[in-house]
């Protein structure tokens, strides 16, 4: 099939597109010419930065006044494509927001979701999305057999985000529609949780702590070994779930995708859930008593022992260096 | 004082310790064997028991839908203390897309009856499509909080700590609503073993997709189809070595090699 026209969810702050969204747009601009961005909120601000990722329109609903995205979002766009304006193909970032649209959309439409894509192509008549499964070992192709447009989102890094120097994109305000009771939630406070040091997400560095560790005030030798190497600290499902960290520390298929340069595991076996999040590492580090533990089958180095031991001597060593 | 009635939404999931495999045939997700319940999903069930017992009473039922009839799963979740269940079960729901699934579980959750409150978790742990809950909330009309990480009801309003990417959001809700919760937003009880004997004599009604009124289902009904499958390419094993109290010396040997230290 000829795909004519795509759109890409697109999110960002003062002016910049995350990086999910550069992602997204350049993938967009292989599968057509006609590439939109569509902004859950001030768009405007963010046109001449979308436009330099390729973007030749942005829609742009403007302020939400409290409204949760998904709600506001999907109702927009659904009125956008029963009015003519049709897409072939919407590209999701596969993050809160974007998740709830993409599910939201799906019902007023009718549509199937592909989810946790890492890759989508034309293929003769088909668009067909990919998504790893059984932790990255085996890439499962579906093809999307329905009407259009195609609702598909993405893991984060699945494509590296390149300029192509486009004019600013053309600013298109469009209505939210009242979407009735379904829209009744209200946001009445953000909050951000700051954290020193690099973001888990973009550190050149992470390294992460598990169940291996013990009890929770051990994980403070993971965070001593992050800030010693300019890194960010990171944690398995199992130790977000006991409450030894924030969620926002996750690493795995339910937390954060990583791709570091190392990424250091200390007491992590290494279950699917966590290897699909940090697979894509250049250099994986392992320690773990156990000999057996999966995550010694990605390691590049792997260290058979007590994290209890090997890391206060590694702290040492590097403290010594100065 | 009204009885607050909440629906939660599980699925049955192989056990994640043993490893996944794929029907050669379909390319769908093997559930041959015994089904438990997801350990997502427990923490919905814990939520829905602690908000009724909060709200001064109500009643806490259980939803799933599977293929081939199995209920050890839904039976785990009334042992934790749910009173009831609705099983839809039915060898034509095999192949079906996210959009069907969300499709079938608001229609058994309609048979129920239209609860105060419909909790599910963000994804589940084997297929993790994740759009699920939210779609269930867009077919039955409800307004919808999801990745909950705090939930509290002050009389007919949600109040919830919401996840998000630089923190968390307070939103306000007003009932009937559906929320999805983190994993870890409260501890799971685990059953007692009254609670394992009275579940064997708690009601899960089954019924059938058609007999909800859903078509088409399974395969015919989604709107996608395996592509195809293959290997992905794997990454080496490295080197693996036994501390003998001098391994952290391999590690800063290697953080050299690669010019981060």
């Amino acid at each position: 099939m000829t795909v004519n026209n795509v759109w890409v969810f697109a999110q960002g702050t003062n002016g910049n597109p995350t990086s999910f969204t550069a992602e997204l747009l350049t993938k967009a601009r292989s599968l057509s010419d006609n590439v939109s961005a569509f902004v859950a909120g001030d768009g405007a601000a963010l046109a001449a930065a979308l436009g330099k990722y390729g973007a030749k329109k942005v829609y742009s609903t403007g302020d939400l006044s409290g409204r949760l995205v998904g709600v506001a979002a999907a109702s927009a766009m659904a009125a956008m494509i029963a009015g003519g304006n049709k897409p072939d193909i919407i590209l999701f970032p596969q993050n809160y927001d974007g998740r709830d649209t993409l599910a939201r959309l799906s019902v007023k439409l009718g549509v199937t979701v592909l989810t946790n894509n890492i890759d989508i192509a034309v293929n003769g008549n088909e668009v067909v999305a990919t998504t790893p499964i059984f932790g990255g070992n085996v890439l499962f192709a579906t093809a999307f057999t329905g009407a259009g447009p195609h609702l598909a989102s993405f893991r984060p890094k699945s494509f590296a985000a390149e300029e192509n120097g486009g004019a600013p994109a053309e600013v298109v305000a469009v209505t939210v529609p009242d979407a009735g009771r379904t829209a009744a939630a209200r946001v009445n406070a953000v909050h951000v949780e700051e954290s020193s040091g690099p973001k888990l997400d973009e550190a050149n560095i992470v390294v992460s702590g598990g169940r291996g560790l013990g009890e929770s005030k051990n994980y403070a030798m993971v965070e001593e070994l992050a800030k010693l190497l300019h890194g960010a600290p990171g944690a398995s499902r199992a130790i977000v779930d006991a409450g030894w960290v924030p969620y926002s520390y996750q690493v795995g298929q339910t937390g954060k995708v990583v791709k570091p340069s190392v990424y250091i595991a200390a007491g992590i076996s290494g279950a699917t859930q966590h290897m699909v999040g940090m697979k894509g590492s250049k250099n994986i580090i392992a320690i773990n008593k156990d000999k057996e533990a999966p995550i010694f089958a990605v390691a590049d180095l792997g260290i058979v022992g007590d994290v209890h031991k090997v890391l206060p001597k590694l702290i040492e060593a590097l403290k010594s260096r100065g | 004082m009204k009885v607050m009635k909440i629906v939660v939404c599980v699925k049955q999931i192989p056990d994640p310790a043993t490893p996944g495999s794929l029907d050669p045939s379909t390319h769908v997700l093997s559930r041959g064997g015994k089904l438990i319940l997801d350990e997502s999903d427990t923490y919905g069930v814990e939520m829905a028991l602690q908000l009724a017992a909060a709200a001064g009473g109500g009643e806490v039922s259980i939803v799933s839908m599977a293929p081939n009839g199995e209920m050890s799963g839904m039976r785990t979740a009334l042992a934790m203390g749910a009173a009831r269940g609705v099983l839809v079960s039915d060898p034509a729901l095999a192949g079906s897309d996210a959009l069907t699934t969300a499709k079938v579980l608001a229609a058994a959750i309609q048979k129920v009856g239209m609860p105060d409150l419909v909790i599910a978790a963000t994804e589940s742990t084997d297929g993790y499509t994740g759009t699920v809950p939210e779609q269930i909330a867009e077919v039955l009309g409800l307004p919808s909080v999801t990745f909950a990480k705090k939930v509290k009801v002050d009389g007919t309003t949600l109040k919830i700590d919401r996840q998000t990417e630089a923190g968390y959001d307070e939103v306000e809700c007003p009932l009937p609503a559906l929320v999805s919760v983190t994993a870890g937003v409260v501890e799971p009880r685990y059953p007692s073993f009254k609670g394992i004997m009275d579940a064997k004599k708690k009601e899960i009604v089954t019924v059938t997709a058609a007999d909800l009124g859903i078509s088409p289902v399974g395969w015919s009904g989604a709107g996608q189809k395996v592509a195809s499958v293959s290997q992905a390419e794997a990454r080496k094993a490295g080197q693996v070595i036994e501390d003998d109290g001098e391994a952290f010396g391999k590690i800063v040997a290697f953080l050299e090699t690669l010019k981060v230290i």
